[in-house]
Order: structure tokens, then sequence, then C-alpha cells
């Protein structure tokens, strides 16, 4: 049984995820971009998918304070990390420059591959070399 | 404004779910790197949720029609931004929904630092881009 809902948790995760990108409109490489044209023509719509998510994400964290485990698994994989350091700094400083560049994050990227466009496949191809470059200059994430 | 509401309502359902249900965080640049850097021991639960991802592809389209994606079609563009967000993502331990969602959810130091920075950088290049564009 936990078997099964192991499988089957993630993967109704991520269709509600996928169906949530969509239906936001953070698919749409431009509207995102129209998000961030803060100094512009600015369409600020896209504060409301974070907040709605965040809101809802943190009840359920809030919930989950007071379980000793999640429903179908052991333990709760907290993050560990809580220093601030130039990793964190320097990266989110280069995704958001390649963010801003093209107005897809890694999440509309991979959703996006189905729609056949060769461009985005193009796009999800250098975010693995950009992946792997990081991997091995940088070192592993922890 | 609805349906960015809605939207970002699935996607902290979704969260939700993956946390409650097995205890994970529903970052995508984590998902990505457990399947194509192949980390042991993450990859099952990552690629479960990378299927359903594509799959609410075509369901959206079934009930609401295909959606707009309009993106630059800048080759060069296309890889140096793949690349950044490959990189950036990679080293900062998450993205807009890692830290973003996520993160600021619960209200982790680390990750609303990362949002306000990823997001600063971002503007800022929307903003050099189109200011050079008019320069053009």
């Amino acid at each position: 049984m936990n078997k099964l809902m192991k499988m089957i948790t993630p993967l109704l995760a991520g269709v509600i995820f996928g169906l949530g990108l969509l239906v936001s409109g953070m698919t749409n490489p431009e509207k995102v971009r129209g998000f961030l044209d803060l100094f512009g023509n600015w369409q600020p719509a896209l504060m409301a998918v974070m907040a709605s998510a965040i809101v809802i994400f943190s009840i359920a964290y809030g919930l989950s304070n007071k379980m000793k485990q999640p429903l179908f698994h052991s333990i709760f994989h907290r993050p560990s990390l809580t220093q601030l350091d130039a990793r964190l700094l320097g990266g989110a400083a280069l995704f958001g420059i390649g963010w801003g560049m093209v107005g897809l994050c890694p999440g509309p990227a991979l959703l996006n591959i189905m729609t056949g466009q060769e461009d985005i496949l193009l796009f999800i191809f250098a975010l693995l070399l950009g992946n792997r470059i990081a991997h091995y200059t940088v070192g592993p994430a922890k | 404004m609805w349906n960015e509401l809605a939207g970002g309502a699935l996607i902290g359902i979704a969260a939700a779910i993956l946390w409650l249900g097995v205890g994970r965080i529903g970052g995508i640049s984590g998902v990505v790197a457990n399947l194509f850097l192949l980390r042991q021991g993450h990859r099952s639960w990552s690629l479960y949720f990378f299927i359903g991802l594509l799959a609410a592809y075509p369901l959206y389209v079934y009930f609401a029609g295909a959606p707009v994606v309009q993106m630059t079609d800048n080759k060069i563009l296309l890889v140096v931004a793949g690349v950044l967000v490959g990189m950036g993502t990679y080293i900062g331990n998450g993205c807009t929904s890692g830290h973003g969602v996520c993160g600021i959810g619960r209200f982790s130091v680390r990750s609303i630092v990362a949002t306000g920075t990823f997001m600063i950088f971002g503007i800022l290049t929307v903003l050099v881009m189109n200011t050079m564009m008019a320069g053009v």
C-alpha cells in the first residue's frame, strides 16, 4: 500500500503542479518577463501565484510540525542548510539573470517540452549543461 | 487575477501533497538535478513527479485549449539563459518553486534571501535588455 502511494503521491503532485503552472500563465515566458518588467510595462498579476501558493504551502508545513512522519514515508526530508553564503547568493543571482533573459524557470521549461517546440528543448539541454558545469566547477550541491 | 490565484493555489496544493504525503520539498530544480545528475535514492519520486508534470499538459489542452507560449527565438539568448538557469539553480539549491514557494512557505531565511536575490537580478536583466533594445 505504502509502495503504491509513494508512486501515486508524487505523480498526482506533478499533475496538479503542472495544471497550476498552466492555469496561472507561468508557462508563458513573455508573461513572466512582463512580471519582471518592474520599471517598464509592469504586469503584476503573477504576484498572486506566489502569494496563494505560499499561503497554502505554509499551512501544510505548519500541519507537518504536528506529525511524526509523512503519510506514506518514514521521515520528512527537511532542508538542513541554514547559512547565508556566497553559493546561495551567487546561484540565485545567476538564476535570476537567466530567468530574466528568456522568462523560463525550470518548472515551466520542463512542462513546455510538451509543446514540441525545438527552442524549448534547446533551453532544456542548455539547462542540463549548466547543471553539469556547476556540478564539476563549483562542486556538488549539498 | 483569478487565474493567477487559482493556479497558485494548485501549485501550493501540489507542494502540500508532496510534503505531507512523502516528505519531499517540491522544488523543480531539485527534481531536474535528481533525474539528470543521477542522484541515488532521490530518483523515483522525482521521476513520478516529472511524469505527472508532463501529463498535466494534455489534460489542460483537452479542457482549455493550447496555452499561449510567447518566447524569444534567439538561439544564443536561449542557450546562455538555459546555462545560467541550470548553473544558478544548482549552485543556489533552488528556484521559484523550492525557494520561492516552499522555502518562503516554511519561513526559511535562506529562501527568502534567495528569492529576493533572483527577483532583483531578473528585474535588472529585463530592465537592461529593454533599455538596450530601446537604444538600438
